[in-house]
């Protein structure tokens, strides 16, 4: 059994060993244990992968395995990874067993719910250790389509419409995406040679440029609107705020970086001159997402409102990175998912937290938890402090590079979009503070609010796992990024040789 | 083959009968009556069914037994329309086929 | 001789902030304040020895002193040649800044064992107090621009969760978050200038970027409006230090951070973050003096005109604190002014003058604050209405507080003349503009702290009932502070501490420094005898002014200024329509593609009308023109 299939695997076992319970202290105990090897297996991965590429091991995609699938269309499934994978990956297992634990209280209906997100976790899974297009897309339906119920049957709110906005706008991008993928797979050899769906083979051949101008916009917006991209971005307020703790920080935490991803893997790499020629429209797209989405947080006085806009903001930095070119960018794009996805899952399950005790996430109700809630306060302000780019914490490593990188471009319209998107950390600063001064520090406004509790231990536990992580990348970057810096080799050779 | 009576004559007939079917069933609002007419219409193609075995390939039977399976099946569906129609009868107190519109979108 | 334990001076700050973060609850106050006192004093003896061995043996190589990097390792990497390293850099200006940073937080330290005795967030005080300490101290040392961006995000953070201490409390609350976001509006111009810097030079590395800085300078390509790009970088870098040091016009959030725990307005609003700026630019100073003079230029005129404008303003406040915060703002003026008319090497008695008055300055002005600490303490207002007479009470305090004012007010010998009469002599070669508003801002130094002196300790013969004198630790700082403040003067800078690393030839110029001392005097005496009795003349000053004395006294509405443009520009007029149009433009036509997709769907729908007879009708109707079709219209 190859290292990477067992990804798919274990949750799969792990849901049918589901089946067979009721007691939702047993489905707990199964979904943590299972996610829990999950993790283990992620970091285990990382250290083979370190392993194997020490020892020498130079090619693009190490413990790769290819089954035949479908063989008259040629559709196979295939697996390997590259640094970009592995780290994706491990960001996937630390917010699925959070994730488990945020979810810790959800009595209603409670096997049901633990199986669909389980499953939505195996796409995601899927979706980064696949290497086959087909393969890759059905993964990724996978992801998408569990999220209906989750929000639908668990969430809050306005949650039928929410759900089936989210739904149906994710299922508009992938129909795009979907006529992508098909397109590169039309296109994917010389004449007369078998077409295929293997990405390592397609980027050998180079898709003529007709097709590329063509299928590149439908499959960077396919990616774009996983990734949030302006204007197709309304989804994530409204599917957030609708959602369950646990499905907002998987969503925001690991299924918005599909789109990132994607982009990158899929529409930047397999078509190098298209990406070129269009990236100007995306740079004006991606700028605008930045700068709005910050804007647009400062004004809303629902916690989850303000942070869907703030990954509005942080995730159009990703795909502004991707469109920037260069191996800093690149590294810079993949950075901020991580740092993203762990400071995100941690507001999230911190909101839950405080929604699940004062019963509201309207800010203008909530004062002075400090006073009553100090753990959970504290947690609240370093991931505001991760969010606004505080040395230390993941998010300034991953905003720098991606500053840093996409400033290699001396030409002005290049600098000007970089520089707009600079001055959102100046917003950023401006909502992020205004809900801890709000929320956490003043007095307490709620009479009813001084006799609310701190977090407990299965509360503790993720917010210090992913804590542990977020202050991890950020106090030491350098091994992260050099494992993903080797990896960008063959994509920013391929970008490069085109632009020169 | 009858002798004196041309292939077309028989078609002719048959083909009146199923007109006169399409229009009964187009036309009639009472469902036993547009149940005739589908009666009509499966008749006349029994009829065309013997014809054509008898005037084209007299050596096979298909074209009987053909007819005989519609036969079948048209006392079958009788039974069946029958039924609906009583109980269509019971709920609706009518059996006009413009009251029955349950099955709209 | 190597260097290398230096890195201890800042970790060992850090260690102290991370056992008092962590473990702070479980640990016992008094335990945990002497932990961290003991910590921050082991980092200053360790500074004390490096300044010793820097100064006085190993640092001068060929009558220069030596850059020397003591430690260095990558922290990221970002292309072949951009990496962000942390290391450790001494340098003359870094070893001094370790000196004044550990001596004034180990004082604090000291002080406030005393001061902040009983408060339930004691161990968190600490804390905060060690990280503010280790961002500083990795601020000074840094070996490269981005090291000390990061760092000095880092102290903007300590220096948001100290004003905003009081947490309970709404003023405090307000006062942080406006601190960190101007400071961080600024920041943005100093990240884009270290983006335009680090691109045209390609490096981070201050010893780098300064041994080339001519080279560097002649290099650079032509940017806007006429100016190189590394004009522009500077400039912008020189931004993020203006906001830092809370130069006109980005001064608005120093005064109000006056709302911290008062040892920490000695600490970090007057000693040590707010001359981050001055810091800033005096180690990218080659660059400086390299680019356009232009740049130079804008570092004097923006150091002047607050330093005047800040000393308007405190003759005015009643808040003992803030007028301390708007005599900090003149002084930090004064230190820009001076690095703004200064030249390298011979022509750089400016730089030299800026950071001895940086030295100076933290002594006095960290006795001035914990001097006013201590008033509070006893007094327990902060209105200068409230007080008067208290040198019957509280002598240490008194006659500390008092060689605080003599040393700010320019009065020989004590520290405050001799560096402030060297920026007035490079004041004088650059431009005599300069040199009168830097004389007139003088007097008016001199006046407004002996009001405050007066005002406080003479006045009136009020009774106070609960006012006494400080106990121990917080008059040992005092005194300590107060011996500083007397003998610094006679450290030799221009020895030492030099644009070039060289021996500066100074002398005192009488015909400079006898007209600043006359003014310094004439101040003394006009507040001697407006405010040494209670009397009239203040209030028929004020009228006479008029208009001037009420703009003054409203700090000349700049936060007025600035809260038209963040609450009714940005959050009004950007955000909110930004919020709308995102909801009823954006996601409504998102969601009118489902309602049209769903109105036509209703419309058709209605072919399916459960009418037997119209299905038939239609099926027919097919066939038939199928069979048109099919047979005459295709073959």
């Amino acid at each position: 059994m190859d290292i990477l299939s067992l990804f798919v695997i274990i949750p799969i076992l792990t849901v049918v060993a589901l089946l067979f319970v009721k007691e939702l202290e047993k489905v707990r105990v199964i979904s943590a244990v299972g996610m829990f090897i999950q993790l283990l297996l992620s970091i285990k991965l990382v250290f083979d992968y370190i392993a194997e590429r020490a020892s020498g091991n130079t090619s693009e995609m190490v413990f790769q395995k290819s089954y035949q699938w479908f063989e008259s269309i040629n559709i196979q499934y295939n697996v390997g990874v590259d640094g970009i994978s592995v780290v994706m990956i491990l960001l996937t297992g630390i917010i699925i067993f959070t994730g488990i634990f945020a979810s810790w209280k959800v009595a209603y209906l409670s096997k049901e719910f633990f199986i669909s997100l389980i499953v939505l976790a195996t796409g995601v899974f899927g979706f980064f250790i696949s290497l086959d297009l087909f393969t890759m897309f059905l993964f990724y339906e996978v992801a998408v389509l569990p999220m209906y119920l989750l929000i639908g049957i668990w969430g809050t709110g306005n949650k039928e419409y929410s759900a089936m906005k989210l739904t149906l706008m994710l299922m508009g991008g992938s129909a795009f995406l979907l006529v992508g993928l098909i397109g590169i797979y039309m296109n994917s050899a010389p004449e007369g040679q078998a077409l295929t769906y293997n990405i390592l083979e397609i980027a050998k051949h180079n898709i003529p440029i007709e097709a590329q101008r063509f299928f590149f916009p439908l499959t960077f917006i396919g990616f774009g609107v996983l990734g949030a991209l302006f204007p197709f971005h309304t989804w994530s307020p409204d599917g957030h705020a609708s959602a369950p703790t646990a499905v907002s920080m998987l969503h925001a935490g690991v299924l918005m970086k599909l789109g990132g991803y994607g982009a990158l893997r899929v529409a930047m790499y397999l078509m190098p001159e298209a990406a070129n020629e269009m990236s100007w429209i995306f740079i004006i797209l991606t700028g605008i997402s930045v700068i709005y989405g910050a804007l647009g947080a400062v004004v809303q006085t629902d916690l989850k409102y303000i942070n869907a806009y703030s990954s509005v903001s942080h995730c159009g930095l990703v795909l502004f990175a991707v469109l920037m070119v260069n191996k800093t960018s690149f590294n810079g794009a993949i950075l901020q998912m991580l740092s993203h996805g762990l400071m995100t899952a941690m507001f999230f399950a911190l909101i839950g937290m405080i929604y699940g005790r004062a019963g509201t996430r309207d800010i203008k109700k909530l004062g002075g938890l400090m006073k009553v809630m100090p753990f959970l306060a504290v947690m609240y302000v370093i991931a505001g402090m991760a969010s606004l780019g505080l040395p230390g914490l993941s998010g300034f490593v991953a905003e720098m590079t991606i500053f840093v990188g996409a400033f290699q471009h001396s030409d002005i319209f290049h600098r000007v979009a970089t520089i707009i998107a600079v001055s959102s950390i100046v917003v950023t600063a401006v909502y992020i503070l205004r809900v801890v001064g709000k929320i956490l520090f003043g007095p307490i406004i709620n009479e009813e609010h001084k006799q609310l509790t701190d977090a407990v231990w299965h509360e503790k536990l993720p917010l210090i796992v992913l804590l542990i992580a977020i202050a991890g990348m950020g106090i030491a970057p350098l091994w992260i990024s050099d494992l993903i810096m080797e990896s960008l080799d063959p994509i920013v050779n391929k970008l490069v040789m085109v632009t020169q | 083959m009858i002798e004196g009576i041309e292939i077309q004559h028989i078609i002719l007939v048959s083909s009146l009968m199923f007109f006169i079917g399409v229009y009964g069933f187009m036309t009639r609002k009472n469902l036993i009556t547009m149940l005739m007419a589908i009666e009509l219409m499966l008749n006349a193609v029994n009829i065309n069914f013997v014809a054509f075995n008898k005037y084209l390939h007299p050596e096979n039977m298909q074209g009987h037994f053909y007819s005989l399976f519609i036969i079948a099946i048209a006392a079958a569906e009788a039974a069946v329309a029958i039924a609906i129609i009583i109980n269509l009868y019971r709920n609706l107190h009518s059996i006009d086929v413009e009251d029955v519109n349950n099955m709209k979108h | 001789m190597d260097f290398t334990y230096t890195i201890y001076i800042v970790l060992i700050p850090l260690f102290a902030f991370l056992v008092n973060g962590l473990l702070g609850h479980k640990i016992k106050d008094s335990i945990s304040g002497v932990f961290a006192t003991l910590a921050l004093g082991v980092s200053a003896i360790l500074s004390y020895f490096t300044a010793y061995n820097y100064f006085f043996k190993v640092g001068k190589v060929d009558g220069v002193y030596e850059k020397i990097t003591a430690f260095n390792t990558t922290w990221i990497n970002f292309t072949d040649k951009l990496h962000i390293d942390l290391g450790v850099l001494i340098d003359p200006i870094s070893v001094m800044m370790l000196v004044v940073i550990t001596t004034v937080s180990l004082l604090v330290h000291i002080y406030s064992l005393g001061y902040m005795k009983g408060d339930e967030g004691f161990t968190r005080f600490y804390a905060y107090l060690s990280l503010f300490t280790f961002s500083m101290l990795g601020l000074v040392v840094a070996t490269n621009i981005f090291q000390m961006y990061m760092f000095w995000e880092l102290v903007g953070l300590s220096s948001y969760l100290l004003i905003g201490y009081y947490y309970t409390k709404p003023s405090a609350v307000a006062a942080s978050k406006k601190a960190f976001i101007v400071t961080r509006f600024a920041d943005l111009g100093f990240l884009v200038g270290i983006l335009f810097l680090s691109f045209t030079t390609g490096t981070f590395d201050f010893i780098t970027l300064n041994e080339n800085a001519s080279i560097l300078a002649q290099a650079a390509p032509l940017g806007f409006m006429g100016l190189s790009v590394l004009t522009w970088a500077v400039i912008l870098i020189f931004i993020g230090g203006a906001g830092k040091s809370a130069m006109f016009p980005l001064h608005i959030w120093l005064p109000d951070a006056m709302e911290g725990p008062t040892p920490v307005s000695a600490l970090i609003h007057a000693a040590t973050m707010v001359v981050a700026g001055v810091y800033l630019v005096a180690r990218l100073f080659p660059i400086f003096s390299a680019v356009d003079p232009i740049a130079l230029e804008i570092v004097a005129i923006v150091g002047g005109v607050s330093s005047l404008f800040a000393a308007i303003i405190a003759c005015t406040q009643i808040d003992i604190k803030r007028v301390l915060a708007f005599s900090t703002m003149s002084q930090i003026g004064y230190m820009m002014l001076a690095l703004g008319v200064s030249g390298m090497g011979e022509e750089g008695t400016g730089f030299m003058a800026s950071m001895f008055h940086l030295f100076t300055h933290a002594m006095f002005k960290a006795l001035l604050f914990l001097g006013a600490g201590s008033i509070i303490h006893a007094v327990h207002s902060n209105n200068l209405t409230d007080m008067g007479n208290l040198r019957k009470y509280m002598p240490i305090t008194h006659i500390t507080f008092l060689i605080a004012c003599l040393a700010i007010a320019g009065v020989p010998p004590f520290s405050g003349f001799f560096s402030k009469d060297e920026i007035l002599v490079a004041a004088m070669n650059h431009n005599p503009i300069y040199f009168w508003i830097e004389w007139a801002v003088a007097g008016l130094t001199a006046f407004y702290m002996f009001r405050l002196y007066f005002g406080i300790f003479w006045a009136n013969d009020k009774k106070h009932d609960h006012a006494h004198e400080s106990p121990f630790s917080m008059t040992l700082p005092l005194v300590i502070l107060a011996i500083a403040a007397t003998f610094a003067g006679f450290v030799p800078f221009n020895e030492l501490v030099t644009s070039d690393g060289g021996f500066l030839d100074i002398h005192i110029h009488w015909n400079i420094a006898l007209p600043s001392i006359a003014i310094g005097l004439v101040g003394i005496l006009v507040a001697y005898i407006f405010y040494k009795k209670e009397s009239s003349l203040p209030s028929k000053m004020e009228k006479s002014v008029g208009s001037l004395y009420t703009y003054a006294y409203n700090k000349f509405y700049i936060d007025e200024v600035y809260m038209f443009v963040t609450k009714k520009i940005i959050f009004n007029k950007i955000s909110t329509p930004i919020a709308w149009f995102d909801r009823n433009v954006i996601d409504a036509s998102m969601d009118s593609i489902a309602n049209i997709t769903n109105y036509f769907s209703d419309k058709i729908k209605t072919i399916q009308s459960g009418q037997l007879q119209q299905y038939i009708t239609a099926f027919i109707a097919a066939v038939l023109i199928l069979v048109f079709i099919f047979n005459y219209l295709i073959s």
